[in-house]
């Protein structure tokens, strides 16, 4: 069984809130040296260096999809749009993001394939 | 973006939202945290917004446009013809050139090239040592009645500023229309075939970037490097600079926001992004704009709203130097537009 904290209803009617992402810097009100040292870090990450800030938002846009962060890709959607990206070169970004996830999973078969080949006679 | 629909003029359809004192009205009825524009100026220390030193004088020759795009903020389009600038005015304002003296007259509409006055216009701003900006949305160069514009404009000099919203076809043909983006791309050749875009300073030719939505524009040094990279790429053209703008909630943009649900996100994004370091460059500061009609306002937005300047008698043909520059510019929630960012102007971002 759950514990009941765990249980969605105790204090959230439903998980995934989106007024959240425009909360987030409010995380520094625990560990503030912390939040501090990765916002810093954050902002540096996405200023124009060798690449280009439309190339990192397209990256953080595929890596959204990747890791499922309905925030990021909430913000990284607008973040493309914002460095002047279209709908054709963000939709490739996400066909990235799958082809390396589904292409994880198949590569995994060949974990499979050495296993079978083992244990059967085929 | 929602899909773009065959676009009417406002106008045309007789919607209510063509009056602009409902426009106005729209936008002050938001909830809208710090969306006071002058607690905003007072706050970065302004008292109001006043007039620095003048520079550009623009004549918007009417309404009429070939095209109909879905943001356009005058309401333009082919069934403007009435709104359309008068030689009477026109000659008017050639006096008021001659008595301004501004460094550049700015030409815009609609397409100003359908006004019958604009070709007098641009010859006797040429002759007066007065540089020309024709605000061109490209297609119109294609037109067969305008077959020899090109030459005309490159023979007076004339800067060529051109919309095109987006190096690849998909935002550029959603703003303005599908085929829309290669028109823009055979006008472009015909323009860099007569020597505009390639680095001749007598035939500058400027592309102009908006977003194609409810959001702010790009790095205006970014855009430019990438329109240049993929232009000359896949259609081998060539422009010598770029200039980006912030989509004005007013007009036609502000009736797209509203119908679909944008409005007062976008609204809430302007004025969240408002940037003192602006304010120096605004364009009301050193540009007067004419209307069609004669009529005086501090910038083409202003004049979109009704908004004539507050001065005694805001005509062009009454219009001194000393006077507009002790006024007051008007402004209101769609200033915004201009303070978001980087900043927007008709000369593109102000900082």
């Amino acid at each position: 069984m759950l514990p009941q904290s765990a249980s969605p209803g105790a204090d959230m009617d439903t998980y995934y809130k989106p007024q959240h992402l425009s909360q987030f810097g409010e995380i520094a009100d625990g560990a503030p040296e912390l939040a501090q040292a990765f916002f810093g870090w954050y902002e540096k990450v996405f200023e124009e260096g060798a690449l280009t800030a439309r190339e990192k938002s397209l990256i953080a846009l595929a890596v959204a999809h990747a890791v499922q962060c309905p925030y990021c890709i909430d913000a990284y959607s607008t973040g493309c749009l914002e460095a002047g990206a279209d709908l054709d070169q963000m939709t490739e970004a996400v066909h990235v993001a799958a082809a390396i996830r589904g292409g994880a999973s198949l590569v995994h078969g060949a974990q499979m394939l050495e296993h079978t080949r083992k244990k059967s006679m085929t | 973006m929602n899909r773009p629909r065959r676009t009417q003029t406002l106008a045309k359809r007789r919607v209510a939202l063509a009056d602009p004192a409902l426009q106005l009205a729209m936008l002050d009825a938001l909830d809208l945290p710090g969306g006071d524009f002058e607690d905003q100026l007072r706050h970065s220390g302004h008292e109001g917004l006043r007039p620095g030193p003048f520079r550009v004088l623009q004549l918007n020759l009417g309404k009429l446009c070939n095209m109909a795009c879905l943001h356009c903020h005058v309401d333009a389009g082919p069934d403007r013809i009435a709104q359309n600038m008068s030689t009477e005015t026109a000659e008017a304002c050639m006096q008021a050139i001659e008595r301004l003296q501004p460094q550049t007259v700015d030409l815009t509409g609609g397409a100003p090239e359908l006004n019958p006055n604009f070709r007098r216009i641009v010859a006797h701003c040429h002759r007066s040592g007065v540089q020309v900006i024709d605000r061109c949305n490209l297609s119109v160069l294609l037109l067969a009645k305008n077959a020899d514009l090109i030459p005309f404009l490159a023979e007076h000099q004339v800067e060529v500023v051109a919309s095109l919203p987006h190096p690849r076809p998909r935002n550029t043909d959603a703003q303005r229309g599908d085929g829309a983006f290669n028109r823009s791309i055979e006008a472009l050749r015909r323009l860099n075939a007569a020597g505009y875009g390639t680095g001749d300073p007598s035939c500058r030719l400027t592309l102009v970037h908006n977003p194609a939505g409810a959001f702010l524009p790009a790095s205006q040094a970014a855009l430019e490097q990438d329109y240049k990279r993929v232009l000359d790429r896949d259609h081998g053209v060539s422009f010598d600079r770029l200039i980006a703008l912030t989509n004005m909630p007013i007009s036609r943009f502000l009736e797209w926001l509203d119908t679909s649900g944008n409005l007062e996100p976008y609204m809430r994004r302007l004025v969240s992004e408002f940037n003192p370091a602006t304010l120096e460059g605004l364009m009301c500061r050193d540009t007067i704009s004419v209307g069609w009609d004669g009529r005086v306002y501090d910038c083409d937005f202003n004049q979109m709203l009704n908004m004539t300047s507050a001065i005694a008698r805001p005509h062009i043909a009454d219009l001194d130097l000393p006077v507009w520059s002790a006024h007051a510019i008007r402004t209101a929630r769609h200033c915004f537009g201009c303070t978001a960012g980087a900043g927007s102007s008709c000369a593109g971002a102000t900082t």
